[in-house]
């Protein structure tokens, strides 16, 4: 069966059509696109993705706009349904804003923009998204941002590492992020946000490849569930 | 109904603009500051019947994220 994915483009969204392209070369099906203003999803997703940019300008704060738009409120019905969800960069700064992931995206310590490819270890290999890689890989993934100071309280912090639900952290922080940490799961392990760019990373002519395992582990995982 | 809304980051929240303009006055030459915290105002003009428990919803769910910011309602008549 195809692999029903969707891509939601926001104004300002700049990476959605990457994240298209590094879907239909790993599922060999292209995914739906979705506007910020549609009220509904496609019916049958299997994955959805929200990509990087810098929505609505990054008015307020990165993520906030876009985190009350139209097209939101039916991505939290359908994370809360399971579907999987995964934003990067200002995606998951829009699922911080939508309440989907703890914590917030701050301004980058240095507070200068990132632009480079980082050092990241797999923390969890078990979840969803991070099953085709091994426990503790250190993989190439690149950022770009100038908002990814991943900020939650201690005891948020403490509760995230004791389920498991840091995903992936930085091998050498370059944003101020609490305890290195730059990618987090929900609870339930449907929803993923990380700051660093897998779709960035899918072809050779990128300069890495570390990122298909991400996308490759989430559909076997799917196509055998 | 003129409203303002203080937003600001709750303390122990780093705040890299706060110190980087705290850096800048340092340059200037400006002696005794301590710190320096940055944080946003909204005004707002609402219809006068406008309740606080609605003005309290529109901070927490839009103007301000808790888990880093402070917020104040004020209301300026």
């Amino acid at each position: 069966m195809a692999f029903r994915s969707a891509v939601i483009t926001f104004p300002g969204s700049n990476c959605d059509r990457d994240m298209a392209v590094a879907l239909e070369q790993v599922s060999g099906t292209a995914p739906l696109r979705v506007w910020h203003g549609d009220a509904e999803l496609p019916e049958g997703l299997d994955f959805i993705a929200l990509p990087g940019g810098f929505s609505y300008g990054d008015y307020l704060r990165s993520g906030a706009m876009a985190a009350n738009s139209p097209i939101m409120r039916e991505v939290i019905r359908a994370a809360d349904r399971g579907v999987p969800v995964l934003g990067v960069c200002n995606g998951f700064q829009v699922l911080t804003e939508a309440r989907l992931l703890p914590g917030a995206l701050m301004r980058n310590a240095s507070q200068h923009f990132i632009c480079r490819t980082v050092g990241l270890k797999v923390e969890n290999a078990q979840s969803l998204f991070t099953q085709g890689y091994d426990a503790g890989q250190k993989i190439q993934i690149p950022v770009a941002h100038h908002d990814g100071n991943y900020f939650a309280d201690e005891e948020t912090l403490d509760r995230l590492e004791g389920d498991g639900r840091v995903a992936f952290r930085y091998t050498e922080n370059c944003n101020g992020s609490r305890r290195d940490i730059a990618g987090v799961l929900n609870k339930s392990g449907n929803v993923l946000g990380m700051m660093p760019h897998p779709e960035r990373a899918v072809d050779a002519a990128h300069g890495g490849t570390d990122g298909i395992a991400l996308f490759e582990g989430a559909m076997k995982a799917l196509a055998s569930a | 109904m003129k409203i303002r809304v203080l937003v600001s980051l709750k303390p122990g929240v780093l705040d890299p603009q706060g110190r980087a303009v705290h850096h800048a006055l340092e340059g200037l030459g400006f002696k005794g500051v301590d710190d320096v915290r940055i944080g946003r105002t909204v005004e707002l003009d609402v219809a006068d019947e406008t309740s606080d428990e609605a003005l309290t919803e529109m901070c927490e769910k839009l103007l301000a994220n808790t888990v880093i910011e402070n917020y104040k309602i004020e209301k300026l008549g």
